[in-house]
């Protein structure tokens, strides 16, 4: 791998200096001529081994950012101050906090683990969760439960079943023994992620205002303590050659080193351990060990404190024996946590640690100046300025080409498709579309995670969002949701990524909350192609302008890379989470048709918007014309009457339109609810009226003596309102489409993944 | 009344079990796996979880904790205890209860909501309930199938000892449908199902697993 992991001798500052001309590996990990070149200009000679592995990591493009940079700064750029009032951390700490009422604050963040979940699909999705967990905590929050947004190949091809049965296992096997609730996610099925799937991972995080912590290393002699795991060889170079290399089309795999290996029990024994310290103010800093390992931790430590550091790698426990300094330093082992402690701290901070077992050592201090040096064996083999290890990586401003295939998709209109028109093909079509994998129960997924662990989970899946009691006292708590109709982003990335926003910021209100924050995991293919760097560029600029004109600020991301094979980019897939809050969950709206006899109201204008849709995946695998239009607006106006209606008791439950539209709206919450329902279709053509995509519509339910002062707040507030029908019975009858029973539809919906997966 | 509630390193549902002690009016009592006091508790949880990782086999490295010694001699005096879950897996591996708990058959962890036969009342934590009644409450575990050779099931099932059974379809395998057992004297009862995580329909599939917790304070109101 590096040329360290075969000489026993460590390259040391000396020696760098005294061989200026010893050739070294740059290109293999991942560095290119001339970030090499710039390396050596920084410190005025060739770097160490040491060096060169911290360098290649940290600017690599899923460290550094380097391509996606000049685009992120949009994010900021367009959120206002009116914005940023409840935000007490924003982006670039290790997740955004916003405050939500009665002294809380809660911090979210999604994260990808494509690649490694690809490789080693079980422990790539672990440590996926693992790794989410850890930043949430490094903001002294507890973590209060996770969300899992999927993205897979066809369901029925070899590869997807090789994949996500490992990485649902993984995505349970380590959540579930941290205690998380799972409140949501998404499993998602197209043939554009075959070799290429996606694994985000969300957490949330809960802490009292006063408790939130930053990272940063400061106060010359202050200790530097290493907690939690060993350091090992698992993950060595993980993120730079897994993370920022396509996967090659034949020899792919050959050069990918382990994935980490994770330890959940590990990780909930440093939960704790972390809140104790936290509560008992032990902490001036805080750093998780991700990608990059100490690499990261140190350099990000020093670089965002006021002086320099200085690190002993001897004293570093480590789990293998003969490891470099490079090794250690990039070393990606789990379940470890960096703290700045003031020196007469230490011994009260290792008595915390010695009550849950965690191992934890002072590795270093902070110094005078502004090096970070790190000796080994009694030598230097760091010396360098760490805000050019940690934040001035390069930055690129890769070409962006609208390619003239995009004339093409769009131009491929559905509207040429035929349409099933007699109630025989209606009723048909409705069925096929509830097994279809993209529509199908996601219970087979859902069943594999634990919901229920901390007593407060008061929507999870399949719920429109994710419902958590932040506090006991009050009921105060927020909602969740994370979206993306990668088919629409396809179509249009600006107007794609804005239906991704509005999607999650309408479940969430669905569920009686008002959305207060977003966070966003854009997953891209190849950032050196031109035409993904201007689906990019459309995608931050459609989710930050939607965000200004929501007034909900992107408090945080993540950017993943490379997610192609060969010339084959996934479907651009910019995931976006919403958060929201709401003050008593006990007045959540629940998911469905919860009782019989009320009526059936359909919020919201449907157009005949078939692009991009389910219908015509499912009927035709046909992808191309325009995705429905974004009115975000709408969508306020939306949200606002579905918040004031929750507030008011009015609804007894609700369901968001979004995938397969009005049709599968109907089944699921039959399904959801466990009753029947009588609707007429409003007066539209019948087949747009069930299978558009159009957006800011919601099914509610309501008490049929306060159907009027439902109909009265959506005319006052501007949203358009059909009465539908009734609920009840053990049948679905939609207009003059033979009925359904509620056991067909079940048998149709619950059956699919059960039979494609085991 | 105060009820302890055991916290192992890598224990989950102890907050859970102690709100459900609240909930039934008792006061919860945390007590930590590396004491070797009880703090004289009238009755102990061991709660849901992933004990020491589960590592070797579910259970067995808690079941030598120091706590558990108290736990064992307290039992043999009679004082009521009840595991949830892990806490379940750990009374097996302890001793306190025959059987053991294995993967299940699926080999999927199941997390679902399902209803529960109660088939003795004649425990301190089922006193409160009705032989034959149905419980709704979630089970949520990976190694869930309780398994023993054919002369302890029958035993169990003479003397009455069978305390639960999975009402619908067997979702883990386990054998007669088994998803709660006492030990001879009634006074230990370990189950794989989640009652703490049905005290309030807000928060989980109803308030029926309450009951349990309402059992054992009423129990001990009418023992004083």
């Amino acid at each position: 791998m590096t040329s360290a992991a075969t000489v026993h001798q460590a390259d040391t500052v000396d020696n760098a200096a005294a061989t200026p001309d010893h050739p070294q590996p740059y290109r293999e990990l991942g560095l290119k001529d001339d970030e090499y070149s710039r390396i050596r200009e920084i410190l005025g000679r060739r770097p160490t081994d040491a060096e060169l592995a911290m360098y290649s990591v940290m600017w690599s493009e899923h460290c550094s950012y380097k391509s996606s940079k000049v685009h992120l700064a949009y994010f900021s750029e367009t959120t206002t101050d009116a914005m940023r009032e409840r935000m007490l951390a924003g982006i670039g700490e290790n997740a955004g906090v916003v405050e939500i009422g009665d002294g809380w604050a809660v911090t979210f963040k999604v994260e990808s683990h494509n690649h490694p979940s690809y490789v080693e699909p079980y422990q790539g999705a672990a440590t996926g969760v693992g790794g989410i967990v850890r930043d949430i905590m490094a903001m002294g929050a507890r973590p209060v439960a996770v969300a899992d947004p999927l993205r897979f190949g066809p369901a029925d091809a070899p590869d997807t079943r090789r994949v996500l049965p490992g990485v649902v296992a993984g995505v349970g096997g380590y959540g579930n023994s941290l205690g998380l609730p799972n409140i949501g996610g998404e499993v998602v099925f197209d043939a554009g992620y075959l070799g290429n799937p996606l694994v985000n991972a969300l957490c949330v995080g809960a802490m009292r205002t006063e408790d939130l912590h930053l990272a940063f290393a400061s106060g010359t002699g202050n200790k530097i303590i290493l907690f939690g795991a060993r350091t090992g060889l698992d993950g060595i170079g993980g993120v730079s050659v897994l993370a920022s290399e396509t996967f090659g089309e034949e020899t792919g795999r050959k050069k990918l080193p382990s994935v980490q290996v994770g330890d959940p029990f590990t990780e909930k024994v440093l939960i704790e351990c972390c809140l104790d310290l936290f509560h008992a103010g032990l902490v001036v800093g805080i750093q998780d060990l991700g990608g990059a390992g100490l690499s990261c931790a140190t350099s990000e430590l020093a670089s965002a404190g006021d002086g320099g550091m200085h690190v002993d790698l001897d004293v570093v426990p480590l789990r293998a024996s003969g490891m470099t300094p490079a090794e250690i330093l990039s070393s990606e082992s789990q379940e470890r946590m960096c703290a700045v402690v003031r020196p007469q701290d230490v011994e009260a901070f290792m008595a915390v640690c010695r009550r849950w077992d965690v191992l934890a050592t002072v590795i270093g201090e902070v110094t005078d100046g502004d090096r970070l040096v790190i000796d080994w064996h009694g030598e230097t083999v760091v010396d360098v300025p760490p805000r050019t290890v940690a934040h001035d990586g390069p930055v690129y401003r890769r070409p962006v080409l609208r390619s003239e295939s995009q004339d093409d998709l769009i131009a491929d209109s559905p509207d040429l498709l035929p349409r099933p028109a007699a109630p025989s093909e209606l009723r048909a079509e409705i069925l096929r579309m509830a097994a279809s994998p993209n529509l199908c129960s996601r219970a087979w997924v859902t069943d594999q995670y634990d919901r229920y662990v901390r007593g407060n989970t008061v929507g999870a899946q399949p719920a429109d969002a994710g419902v958590l009691r932040i506090d006991e006292r009050t009921g105060r708590g927020i909602a969740v949701a994370t979206d993306c109709n990668s088919r629409f982003v396809a179509l249009d990335p600006y107007a794609g990524a804005q239906l991704a926003l509005a999607e999650a910021y309408r479940n969430v209100a669905t569920s009686g909350a008002v959305p207060l924050a977003v966070t966003n995991c854009l997953n891209f293919g190849s950032p050196e192609d031109p035409h993904v760097m201007w689906q990019f560029q459309q995608a931050v600029r459609g989710l930050a302008d939607g965000c200004a004109q929501l007034g909900i600020p992107v408090t945080g991301g993540n950017v993943s890379f490379y997610n192609q094979t060969g010339v084959r980019a996934i479907l651009p897939t910019p995931v976006v989470g919403v958060l929201g809050v709401i003050d008593d969950v006990a007045r959540r709206v629940p998911s469905g048709f919860r009782r019989d006899g009320d009526t059936v109201v359909l919020l919201g204008e449907t157009y005949d918007e078939i692009g991009g849709s389910e219908w015509a995946n499912v009927v035709h695998g046909h992808l191309g014309g325009r995705p429905p239009v974004v009115d975000l607006a709408a969508e306020e106006r939306l949200a606002e009457l579905l918040a004031a209606a929750a507030a008011d008791g009015l609804l007894s439950g609700s369901h968001d339109l979004s995938d397969g539209g009005l049709a599968q709206a109907l089944v699921e919450s039959c399904l959801v609810g466990g009753r029947g329902a009588t609707v007429e279709l409003p007066a539209l053509d019948p087949f747009v009226a069930l299978f558009s995509e159009s957006a800011a519509r919601v099914l509610v339910t309501v008490d049929p003596d306060r159907a009027d002062d439902l109909l009265g707040m959506a005319a006052e507030a501007g949203v358009p309102a059909h009465v539908l029908g009734t609920t009840g019975g053990d049948d679905l009858t939609i207009t003059d489409i033979p009925g359904f029973s509620l056991d067909e539809l079940h048998t149709a919906w619950e059956g699919t993944l059960p039979a494609l997966f085991g | 009344m105060r009820i302890g509630v055991i916290t192992f390193p890598g224990t989950l549902d102890d907050v859970d079990a102690a709100r459900a002690v609240r909930y039934a009016g008792a006061e919860p009592v945390a007590l930590w796996h590396a004491d070797r006091d009880l703090q004289g508790v009238d009755a102990v949880i061991v709660p849901g979880g992933f004990s020491y990782g589960d590592y070797l086999r579910a259970g067995a490295i808690a079941s030598l904790a120091p706590i558990m010694r108290q736990v064992i001699a307290a039992a043999g005096r009679g004082t009521p205890v009840l595991g949830i879950c892990n806490g379940f897996q750990i009374l097996c591996e302890a001793g306190l209860l025959p059987g053991a708990l294995v993967r299940n058959s699926g080999l999927h962890f199941v997390c679902r909501d399902l209803r529960l036969q109660v088939e003795s009342t004649d425990t301190p934590w089922t006193g409160g309930l009705t032989a034959g009644q149905e419980l709704l409450v979630p089970l949520k575990s990976g190694e869930g199938r309780f398994v023993a050779d054919a002369a302890t099931i029958d035993r169990l099932e003479r003397e009455g000892r069978v305390v639960f059974r999975y009402a619908g379809e067997n979702p883990n395998g386990a054998l007669s449908g088994i998803a709660g057992i006492s030990s001879a004297d009634g006074r230990v009862v370990g189950l794989m199902p989640h009652p703490e995580h049905a005290i309030d329909p807000l928060t989980g599939p109803s308030a029926d697993g309450l009951a349990l917790f309402t059992s054992i304070v009423q129990t001990a109101a009418s023992a004083a």
